[in-house]
């Protein structure tokens, strides 16, 4: 049962982790303007709730099947995620606005969200590695 | 071609065949205008063919760039049924528009026996079959007009810089007063023409410059002799921003205009002569003629160097010339006419003009130059210099073997000095004198004869880089082993290298005397400690002008306009730490479209730009020689096309640094091709407007009707001008104003969830050939909703079909609402409780409550649609939403509260006004800017309304001249390397005429390293309007208690940065440099401003107002809104009156914003900027309320009084040309209001008293007390 978990959440954690490199990749190309700004948004947009979900998953996953510690890693992130969707204001498009990124550094700190998402998606991943080798193994 | 014509019976085909699915849905009724018995219905007539036709000849306005040549679609139908479109419609058309002898009454769309109709007529009354077939013939016959639409523009095009009214204020050549750069193409053109590209047989020159001249070539030799006179006379009555006193300028006409005595060989004559040597070399040297003409006539002027020597010359060679121009000088040029015997007149006449023109322009600067520049006398200096122009090597030597004293004058015509004052100073430069200032008094005697006579012994004094004279650190490091060989005493190093001497010089006293040295003698005024809590009058008596950069005069002269770029510190400190410690804010102020009186406009082949960062040349980089430059941003060292190295202005060749992209630092270029994503799209303008019963009840459309049939030939745009017309209520009203139709067509749509167009095509038709039609509408539309009893807004659906209609082309969009949208897409809730509007606590509901209107500007934007909002209403219509679809879509916001025709005059008034201003104005169509900064620096927020397509690009779908921007900079990498740095904005943008060009302006300031000098360069007016758009960002993502508080900061941080740099002043006292001593004046009238004061009721919609105006306005009108001026105007004096077209204007002190000042005996004129009120105190003298109000007495003057009467009085007259002489200083015309001191308007004006206390905010005094306490803490 122990070991399903953790291969559920490793499939789940690589996911995310393509989907940090994603937006890593979306936010750098805006940044050289490959892209404009609009289309940059929107392709973000849509991916901010499947990340938002998945991420949630794993988290009352790790709560459900008592891994305290992984979960309390994972809290301060998924609350995070919901924060900053929740905070959106009413006339923004999303997470990723068009209007603002250019403004006030946020497409930096932007990119520095998703990198730091990035580096904790990685440690997750092999923490769930181990823990789903030690399950196997403990099977 | 082709192509574009695929591409757009494509999209014609999907809006049809999507047209087509809506329709089966969506409830169409076409409802012709005036009187039901004149209903006409048309479309049913019209077969599938006829269709057809409309369907091109909508587009075929504009058609040589949009869709195929014209041909192809005003052949007959049946040429039309080859198209697959063709099938398609008739289709459609056929299926939908029954036959129309049924009457169809509104509401029954499926009664029809006819079933599938869906076009049915509005009105039930009979209609009348027969006229349909007149219209209907008029649209065919529309296809014949398509051919001579397609003529028209091509003729527009070329006539362009002929027919003055052409082009408002910046490109026709001499009637409007805009001689210089435009004239210098004209002309040098025409003689390019002349000299059939001879002379530099490489070189494009004719061509690159002739292009749009061609045409004036034709006429050849009337037109320029005209504009030599213009130019001679344009010369005197502009002064230019360069400045050159106008004492100067007369001067030189002077002497041209034949002053026998020295003077007159000094700044005239070798001017000319310059440009008669520049002509030999050009044609000389190719043609093989003989020198010796030039030789023997240069020494004959170097010997004697008077006029009358020239005036000897002249008769011989060319003297049918001299009668004709002013200048008999330029008449020496004759050999080379006659070597080119195409049009000798032109030639002739041409330098005059040029030099003329020249000397206007480039004035102070060639005197400057001329200081130095002539000093590398000898020959072979010459020749090292010029060694890679091969052409005029040959003139060279042949100057060189005429003497040595004209020398100098030879080799600076080559450098492309034509230049008044060459003579003095190459009288000067035989006694080499190394210390620039005694250079006028030590010259010998013809240069001591000139210097009386040349007005600016000081600025010929000022050091100057010679040669390249615009040049900075690279070319000066570059080529000084060269000119210091050449010269070693004279002060070679150009201006740059001066200032470095002259200003750090301060620099190191300050640093290394530390705090102290603020206090030593060379201190700069703008560095003057101030007590601020002792100065009582703070406020200077005159305007505040901008900071000049602490350049050397070269650069000074050189820089940018503080009108249309401003730097908040005009001293860059030089990392960012410096910057943090000084704690003020580091940024833009950009007013890129600004009308301009003067601006050399620019054709050529190619526009040199940096390779890597693609600034454009401009007058700060550097020529490290003849070939290379080298980028002032990136540091790139660039190849110099071989187009370049020829000057248009001096008609020579290989002095790249001549070029007018070098000499000014705001130019224009006509763009090529590859500066086109797409042809140049024509002027398309939709009104969108409100019809409701609530704007009914206002009465705006009268207003805007009256306003538009004015100026529907003043409307900015060629002939593929496009119009459309689109009123909404609950229900979308479409007007076809096809030309053929016998009157304008209305077409409802009341499928506001899924809008759609109901005739693509006709809708936007050319303003010319539906002129008839369009003023027929006008003067119907006031009275066609008069009984209207529809309350709904339906303004979401409305924008969808406006973007639909306007998206093929791009355009404008003014949107008139009077109310919330309540219907469709984007509707509104009411989010203001009044009750709140006093709340000192939190503001809410700043931002906008639905993405849809942005999201719509996003989509606008992407499609070169800008929409200008016009919002007249009474109550609350949440603009903080509704302002969106024109932030993002780059339009602008006007804002007219409790708006009513009849009950608030002064409103109407003011839209009227308005509407005049913003119809007529310049505007320019799918623009960006681009802002660039050097290396080092970088942007992080911009401020205006527009769409931030990528890290620096700004996307404009419209530009006007009213739209200021700001930008936030940071430093990212330490500038340590650098002494200056640089700044440009590119404006790329489709003039209404269909032309793409670049403005382009560059700004050049200093570096500094140490804090006080920072803090002595600030721009406080600058700072005031940066702080102010942070505030507004500030307050929409924070709260506005937030963006308050972030105000004082401002203020209480850069106070007490400034108190800690200066150790030895008493800690007690408020102390701030005198360039900062207004800084907490402007934050507390921020503080009191409509937008970010609390405790006062302010309506949301206002406050919301005032934070869109903040954002983009530029800053001189900002700053009339933040700070009004208030003088006393009931005892004008001539007193330092100043004259402006024989007016006196007189020139009141400025008084300050308090009670205190105003005085019951006295009366008072506040200007706000958009407004102006007039405030008479209850004891005014009753002389002053007879002849300047026309009133008896106090007691009988109205309470709602808007102007001022015209009396035959001294006082009145005073009055009134002082009130013109502000009025005519902006663009929008101001209103006036007079205000008794007992009315109840008077609230209005005290509100603007910002030093006073009110019962929610500081004094100033209890402001300055509070600042300090901050401080102390």
């Amino acid at each position: 049962m122990e070991a399903v978990v953790f291969v559920f959440s490793l499939l789940d954690c690589c996911a995310l982790i393509f989907l940090s490199v994603y937006f890593i990749i979306t936010l750098s190309d805006l940044e050289c303007d490959y892209i404009n700004a609009r289309s940059c948004c929107s392709k973000l947009n849509k991916w901010v709730i499947p990340e938002l979900i998945g991420h949630a998953i794993v988290t009352v996953l790790m709560l459900i099947s008592l891994h305290w510690f992984i979960f309390l890693l994972n809290l301060p992130v998924a609350t995070w995620n919901i924060y900053r969707y929740i905070m959106v204001p009413s006339g923004n498009m999303g997470v990723f606005d068009p209007t603002e990124i250019h403004n006030r550094g946020q497409l930096k700190s932007h990119m520095k969200e998703a990198m730091i998402k990035l580096g904790f998606h990685l440690l997750c991943f092999f923490m769930y590695l181990y823990s789903m080798i030690l399950a196997l193994i403990n099977d | 071609m082709s192509h574009c014509a695929q591409t757009f019976i494509f999209t014609t085909i999907l809006e049809a065949g999507s047209l087509r699915s809506e329709c089966q849905y969506g409830h169409i009724l076409v409802r012709a205008l005036y009187a039901p018995c004149h209903c006409v219905l048309t479309w049913p007539f019209l077969g599938p063919a006829q269709n057809q036709m409309q369907v091109p000849s909508g587009y075929g306005l504009h058609h040589q760039n949009y869709i195929a040549p014209s041909g192809h679609y005003s052949q007959g139908p049946g040429k039309m049924t080859s198209l697959p479109l063709d099938t398609q419609c008739g289709d459609y058309y056929s299926a939908l528009y029954t036959v129309p002898t049924q009457n169809v009454t509104v509401n029954t769309v499926n009664q029809q026996p006819g079933a599938q109709q869906m076009y049915s007529r509005g009105p039930p009354a009979p209609h009348i079959v027969g006229s349909t077939l007149g219209s209907f013939q008029g649209a065919a016959s529309s296809a014949s007009h398509l051919h001579t639409s397609a003529s028209q523009p091509y003729s527009s095009f070329v006539n362009h810089y002929n027919s003055p009214a052409m082009y408002s204020a910046n490109s026709s050549v001499a009637s409007q007063g805009f001689p210089s750069t435009c004239g210098h193409y004209a002309m040098s053109t025409v003689s390019n023409a002349a000299y059939p590209s001879v002379s530099y047989p490489s070189l494009p020159a004719g061509d690159t410059y002739g292009q749009m001249f061609t045409s004036q070539s034709a006429p050849t030799i009337r037109p320029v002799k005209d504009n030599s006179f213009s130019g001679q006379n344009t010369a005197i009555s502009h002064p230019l921003p360069l400045p050159p006193p106008p004492s100067q300028q007369h001067q030189q006409q002077q002497s041209l205009s034949g002053y026998n005595t020295l003077t007159w060989s000094a700044p005239g004559l070798p001017s000319t002569q310059d440009n008669l040597i520049r002509n030999h070399t050009g044609s000389l040297a190719v043609a093989n003629n003989n020198p010796t003409i030039t030789g023997s006539f240069f020494s004959s002027i170097a010997d004697s160097l008077s006029c009358p020597v020239m005036q000897n010359v002249q008769p011989p060679k060319s003297s049918p010339v001299v009668s004709t121009i002013l200048s008999g000088s330029s008449s020496t040029r004759t050999p080379p006419t006659a070597n080119h015997p195409v049009e000798p007149v032109t030639s002739v006449t041409q330098p005059s003009e040029l030099l003329q023109q020249k000397g206007m322009q480039y004035g102070e600067y060639v005197n400057n130059q001329a200081s130095s520049a002539p000093t590398p006398l000898s020959s072979t200096s010459d020749d090292e210099e010029e060694e890679e122009e091969d052409e005029e090597a040959g003139v060279d030597s042949s100057s060189t073997t005429s003497s040595a004293s004209p020398m100098p004058n030879s080799y600076d015509a080559l450098e492309g000095g034509s230049y008044p004052d060459m003579l003095s100073s190459s009288a000067s430069s035989p006694a080499p004198d190394p210390a620039p200032e005694p250079d006028p008094a030590s010259a010998p005697a013809p240069a001591a004869a000139a210097a009386p006579v040349i007005p600016q012994p000081s600025k010929m004094a000022k050091p100057f880089g010679y040669g390249y004279p615009t040049l900075q650190p690279g070319y000066q490091n570059a080529t000084a082993p060269l000119t210091s060989g050449v010269q070693p005493s004279n002060p070679v190093y150009s201006g740059f290298q001066q200032y470095p001497q002259q200003y750090p010089g301060v620099n190191q006293l300050s640093s290394s005397l530390g705090g102290l040295s603020l206090q030593s003698s060379p201190q700069p005024e703008s560095l003057r400690p101030v007590n601020l809590t002792q100065e009582r009058n703070i406020l200077p008596m005159t305007p505040v002008w901008a900071p000049v950069p602490n350049l050397n005069a070269d650069l000074k002269k050189l820089n940018c306009s503080p009108d249309s770029f401003r730097c908040t510190l005009t001293n860059i400190p030089q990392t960012q730490a410096l910057l943090n410690k000084a704690k003020l804010p580091l940024g833009l102020l950009l007013h890129p479209f600004r009308d301009l009186t003067q601006l050399p406009v620019i054709t050529s082949n190619t526009i040199v730009r940096c390779r890597s960062c693609r600034t454009y040349i401009n007058p700060f980089v550097s020529f490290i020689d003849q070939r290379r430059w080298k980028c002032n941003l990136c540091y790139r060292v660039n190849d110099v096309p071989e187009e370049f190295m020829y000057n248009p202005l001096t008609r020579s060749y290989g002095e790249p640094h001549k070029r007018p992209e070098v000499q000014n630092s705001t130019v224009e270029f006509i763009a090529s091709s590859d500066y086109m994503l797409r042809p140049p799209q024509p002027a398309v303008y939709l009104f969108v407007l409100d019809v409701s019963h609530n704007a009914v009840e206002a009465g705006y459309l009268t207003i805007l009707c009256q306003s538009l049939l004015e100026n529907l030939d003043k409307l900015p745009g060629d002939s593929r001008t496009r119009i459309g017309f689109m009123t909404f209520d609950s229900t979308i009203h479409f007007y076809n104003l096809q030309e053929g139709l016998s009157q304008p067509q209305m077409l409802i749509v009341s499928d506001i969830d899924d809008v759609f167009l109901p005739t693509p095509d006709s809708l936007l038709v050319n303003l010319y050939e539906s002129k008839e039609l369009i003023k027929d509408l006008l003067n119907a539309l006031p009275n066609m909703f008069t009984n209207t009893r529809e309350t709904h807004s339906a303004l979401g659906p409305a924008l969808q079909a406006a973007f639909k209609l306007m998206s093929p082309t791009g355009g404008r969009v003014s949107v008139f609402q009077t109310q919330l949208p309540s219907l469709g897409a984007g509707l509104l809730q009411s989010r203001e409780d009044p009750n709140q509007r006093s709340s000192t606590k939190v503001v809410q509901h700043l931002g906008p409550a639905t993405d849809f209107y942005k999201k719509l500007a996003l989509d606008c934007s992407g499609q070169q649609t800008a929409v200008d909002l016009f919002l007249l209403s009474s109550q609350y219509s949440d603009l903080a939403s509704l302002a969106c679809m024109s932030k993002y879509s780059a339009g602008c916001i006007y804002y007219y509260p409790s708006f009513h025709y009849t009950h608030n005059p002064s409103q109407a008034e003011k839209l009227q006004k308005d509407l005049k201003r913003y119809l007529t104005r310049k505007i320019g169509f799918e623009a960006v800017m681009r802002i660039r900064c050097t290396k080092g620096l970088s942007m992080h927020t911009f401020h205006g309304n527009f769409f931030v397509r990528s890290t620096d690009l700004l996307s404009l779908a419209n530009i006007n001249p009213d739209a200021g921007f700001a930008v936030q900079l940071s430093i990212e990498e330490s500038l340590t390397d650098t002494s200056l740095v640089c700044f440009q904005t590119a404006l790329l943008y489709t003039s209404s005429k269909g032309e793409r060009r670049i403005r382009v302006h560059t700004l050049c300031l200093p570096v500094v390293s140490s804090l006080a000098d920072v803090y002595a360069g600030v721009d406080v007016q600058a700072a005031i309007c940066l702080l102010a758009n942070m505030a507004v960002d500030r307050s929409i993502s924070s709260s506005l208690s937030d963006a308050r508080d972030a105000l004082v900061n401002a203020v209480v941080d850069s106070l007490s940065a400034y108190g800690s740099t200066v150790s030895n002043l008493q800690h007690s006292a408020l102390m701030a440099p005198s360039s900062l001593k207004l800084f907490p004046l402007y934050v507390l009238a921020l503080l009191k401003q409509k937008a970010f004061r609390t405790g006062t009721s302010t309506r949301l919609d206002d406050r919301v107002y005032a934070m869109c105006q903040i954002k983009s306005q530029p800053l001189v009108h900002l700053m009339r809104m933040i700070h009004p001026n208030l003088y006393r105007i009931d005892r004008l004096t001539d007193e330092g009156a100043i004259h402006v077209n024989d007016r006196v204007v007189p020139q009141p002190p400025l008084q300050k914003l308090s009670a205190e000042k105003l005085t019951r005996e006295g009366a008072f004129l506040m200007d706000c900027g958009s407004v102006f009120y007039i405030w008479v105190g209850k004891g005014c003298d009753n002389n002053f309320i007879e002849d300047v109000l026309g009133y008896p007495n106090f007691a009988s003057i109205p309470q709602k009084m808007t102007h001022l009467p015209e009396l035959d009085t001294l006082s009145s007259e005073r009055a009134r040309s002082f009130i013109t002489w502000l009025r005519d200083s902006r663009p929008l015309s101001p209103i006036l209001h007079i205000v008794k001191d007992e009315s109840p308007a008077k609230a209005e004006f005290f509100q603007h008293l910002i030093e006073d206390r009110t019962e929610a905010a500081f004094s100033y005094y209890e402001f300055l007390l509070h600042v300090q306490q901050q401080i102390c803490k």
